[in-house]
């Protein structure tokens, strides 16, 4: 390791600054657009060498598009890129790779069918004569993974692996050649205490190196951890670049603008009967093993957990989207016999899908069409088979208007709305219909603070109505914030169920863990 | 760099070009200029027997096309529907052919049975097209190319690669050559079918359910809707078109022919192409679609008056279909790039 970064080092004799405070990056006035909107907007950001940089902000906030321009997928409509102290315009990942800046995006660049030293090399194989130097490939992939102290053999398939593993794999791309600017996208999300501090202890050692570090985390106690300086994007803006040992409170008030109270309305619950009830559910699949859990009518239920925790296959399993191998699922205190979609949707049991587009809209179409798509089969927009297009009209004007759908304009094509207001036409599904039991999973995922308050009082208004409302979410705060009762899920099982003061970040990110600190031990 | 900036009145040209592009498809454009190239060309063009001419000869792929966009709205396609037309013509022919044997004298019994006939053998590639894709989730490719290959060997092997003869005249006179009020029966029919689809497609919940399988189809099912039934139907559909269309055109020919249709596969997914329909499913107006292939007819038949080989011509049909993807490419990219 010592010899990847201290190359690196030399790479770099720029005489003129001293040692410590060498920008490494220099962004000045970053501009991007994006079909219309803005992502970025005028943002400047610069990178130590030697220093851990963290990129802070809400979903859509833009750090996304930065990385990927300092990472070379995006380049920038305005502004001037230096690298090194030189201006430097950077044409694709490739071209960055050269330059020694990497990525480890969030999404992964795996190839499952390959091995783990094809994926490794993927793109930069060694080779003479076009053909591949294997012995060659699979020593460096070894020397790499050891390196790194990651206890994976080169031979596995990408496909067998663990979602930690995978980003062990991610990560290891990242050093395959000589490294300066080390880009790091949320790498903890799938990772267990443990596999997080060995990054971190990697991290500290390329420090030391000179690499410079940009990462972009959700938690404050990595901040702490491991951050230099912080940069706050919001809305496409620069809000500010502070030293890491900022309060917790002032980084929240820069992200969003606002102080908590503004963000989320107070609820009064009045809890009723119960309207959803698992007994001992477990799905075929093996996500869920055994879940028991109620939502009464009148309340906001919570169900928290990592990625992979099974916390979205439960409420899929009870919708009837995927097959449950044990256990019974109870609606308004009957037993769910037949479990298909449209059964779920005729007792009145909605469920909102986490991706809009993978699941929920349809893109190309208009957004009235989206709108009413699980409510054409009511008297209320078909009569027989005939459709009842007038009152299709009507309707999803009327509900445009309640959600403040931006632009109002329900004959426009769904893609041709920003994220915020896509998310406004899924959650316009669920009103079309008479509906007892919400669902949402993932409801503000990929949308401003500006809708986000809006949608936590949509859920809070039918709430109040007296809805059942299971609130499916990775976000901590809108966990925090928003429900009445919390269930924290870890590989498929409920951990925890808390309740009024029990309910905070501590509880909850411990339960979130349990299962795997008891395996370790 | 710039210093010949483009006029305001060549922009808002562009742009509003560019708006027509997107809202209307390439059809218009196409249709235009090949207007254009054949009247130059032609004198007799543009007369209004030839126009009709043009109608009536189009009708078997208008026929075929609309079915073929039910495929394209669920987002496959159908290669068999050539097989289809053969093995209507076929079964419908000998079926015919036989009942007349048998009673001379029950006209319109014997062309009633062929007619049931070939349209249900027709209709049966396509309810097997449809089991394959919407229960064992075989792709429209696979599943269609295998019925095309399965129809046709059937149709061969029924007639050994000869003409079916033996069907009364009238069957022909009426369906084939006959009018009413001066509009030829096939066109006549093709109108009724046009307008029944029509109002499916736009007015009830079945029609609407193609456009949400297309469009997306996780969606479409987390919405409550079978959407193994719409992908099933949407092949019965064009199986039935087709079968239609198979019927009109052995009324035409008189003779049942195992060997009619190779063309239909490639020319109605043109069609339907070149109106718009999206490959990737969930787009298409059925009202277009007839425009398409009316398009195609008229491209066939401005050739052959300004004399093109008719080799040839099967070069400019392939190149129009791919012409119409790039253009359905761009014009999806221009779509999703711009705001309104």
């Amino acid at each position: 390791m010592a010899k990847l970064a201290a190359k690196s080092d030399q790479n770099s004799g720029l005489p003129s600054q001293e040692h410590g405070s060498r920008l490494l990056l220099d962004l000045e006035g970053i501009s991007k657009h994006f079909s219309g909107t803005l992502a970025l907007d005028n943002v400047d950001f610069s990178l130590k060498s030697g220093e851990v940089h963290v990129l802070f902000g809400e979903n859509g906030a833009g750090k996304s598009t930065l990385i990927s321009i300092v990472a070379g997928a995006q380049r920038p409509d305005q502004g001037r890129f230096n690298f090194r102290g030189n201006p430097v315009e950077i044409f694709s990942v490739h071209h960055a790779r050269t330059l020694g800046i990497s990525t480890v995006f969030q999404e992964f660049s795996l190839v499952p069918q390959l091995t783990i030293e094809e994926n490794l090399f993927l793109g930069a194989e060694e080779n003479s004569f076009g053909v591949l130097k294997k012995s060659a490939l699979r020593n460096k992939a070894r020397e790499v993974l050891d390196q790194l102290g990651f206890s994976l053999s080169p031979n596995q398939r990408v496909a067998y692996l663990s979602r930690a593993e995978q980003q062990m794999v991610e990560i290891a791309k990242a050093f395959r050649s000589e490294l300066s600017v080390l880009i790091l996208d949320e790498p903890t999300a799938s990772l267990t205490d443990q596999e997080t501090d060995q990054l971190f202890t990697l991290i500290e050692q390329f420090k030391t190196k000179g690499v410079g570090v940009i990462y972009i985390t959700h938690r404050m106690n990595e901040i702490r951890r491991i951050g230099d300086r912080i940069t706050v994007l919001r809305d496409g803006h620069k809000v500010a670049t502070v030293d890491a040992d900022v309060s917790e409170e002032e980084l929240v008030r820069l992200m969003t603008g606002r102080v908590v109270d503004q963000i989320f309305p107070s609820i009064r619950f009045q809890p009723l009967d119960t309207m959803l009830e698992t007994n001992n559910l477990a799905t075929a699949d093996g996500a869920v093993t055994n879940v028991s859990m109620h939502v009464k009518r009148g309340e906001i239920v919570g169900l928290a957990g990592l990625v992979g925790s099974g916390k979205s296959d439960v409420a899929r399993a009870c919708f009837g989207l995927s097959r449950a191998s044990a256990g019974d699922v109870y609606l308004d205190g009957k037993k769910t016999s037949e479990s298909s979609p449209r059964a779920m949707l005729d007792q009145g049991f909605f469920y909102v899908p986490a991706d809009r587009r993978d699941e929920g809209l349809m893109m190309m179409r208009n957004a009235r069409e989206s709108m009413v798509l699980a409510a054409l089969s009511t008297a209320e927009y078909s009569r027989g088979f005939l459709l009842r297009r007038r009152e299709e009209t009507v309707q999803t004007e009327k509900i445009a208007e309640r959600l403040n759908l931006q632009p109002r304009n329900t004959e426009r094509i769904v893609e041709h709305f920003s994220g915020g207001n896509q998310q406004k036409i899924l959650l316009a599904k669920s009103l079309t219909r008479d509906v007892r039991l919400f669902v949402f999973d993932e409801p503000t995922v990929g949308v401003d603070v500006g809708t986000r308050v809006a949608i936590y009082r949509f859920i809070g208004q039918l709430c109040e109505a007296g809805a059942a409302v299971l609130l499916i979410s990775s976000d901590l705060p809108e966990i925090l914030h928003l429900t009445h009762r919390v269930y924290v899920m870890c590989n498929g099982v409920v951990t925890a169920e808390l309740s009024g003061d029990e309910i905070c970040q501590e509880n909850i990110l411990q339960y979130c863990f349990r299962r795997e600190a008891v395996e370790i031990i | 760099m710039n210093e010949n900036r483009p006029s305001t009145i060549y922009v808002s040209a562009t742009r509003f070009t560019k708006l027509a592009f997107v809202r209307l498809g390439v059809l218009p454009f196409l249709l235009l200029i090949a207007v254009i190239i054949f009247a130059l060309m032609s004198d007799n063009f543009l007369t209004g027997r030839n126009l009709l001419n043009v109608i009536r000869q189009s009708t078997y792929l208008t026929l075929v096309a609309v079915g073929q966009m039910f495929a394209l709205l669920t987002g496959g396609f159908d290669l068999s529907v050539g097989t289809i037309l053969a093995i209507t013509s076929v079964v419908g022919a000998t079926a015919m052919a036989t009942a007349y044997t048998a009673m001379p004298d029950a006209l319109i019994l014997v062309i009633a049975i062929g007619i049931l006939a070939g349209v249900s053998a027709g209709t049966f590639i396509g309810v097997i097209n449809g089991i394959g894709v919407a229960l064992f989730n075989v792709s429209p490719f696979m599943m269609s190319l295998g019925m095309a290959s399965v129809g046709f060997g059937i149709a061969l092997y029924m007639t050994g690669g000869t003409p079916v003869y033996g069907m009364p005249m009238e069957f022909g006179d009426k369906f084939g050559f006959g009018t009413i009020y001066g509009v030829p029966t096939p066109v006549l029919v093709a109108l009724f079918f046009i307008a029944l689809l029509f109002f499916m497609v736009n007015w009830t919940r079945l029609g609407r359910y193609f456009y949400a399988v297309g469009g997306n189809i996780k969606a479409a099912r987390l919405s409550g809707i079978n959407t193994k039934l719409t992908l099933f139907l949407a092949y019965v559909f064009c199986g039935f078109m087709a079968a239609i269309a198979g019927i009109l055109l052995t009324a035409r020919l008189d003779t049942g022919e195992a060997n009619i249709g190779a063309t239909m596969p490639l020319e109605s997914i043109a069609a339907c192409v070149i109106a718009g329909v999206s490959l990737r499913g969930g787009i298409g107006r059925l009202e277009n679609v007839v425009l398409g292939a009316l398009f195609i007819g008229l491209v066939q038949n401005g050739m052959n008056l300004a004399r093109i080989e008719s080799y040839l011509q099967i070069v400019v049909i392939g190149v129009l279909l791919i012409l119409a993807v790039v253009a359905d490419q761009f014009r999806l990219r221009l779509i999703t790039s711009m705001q309104d």
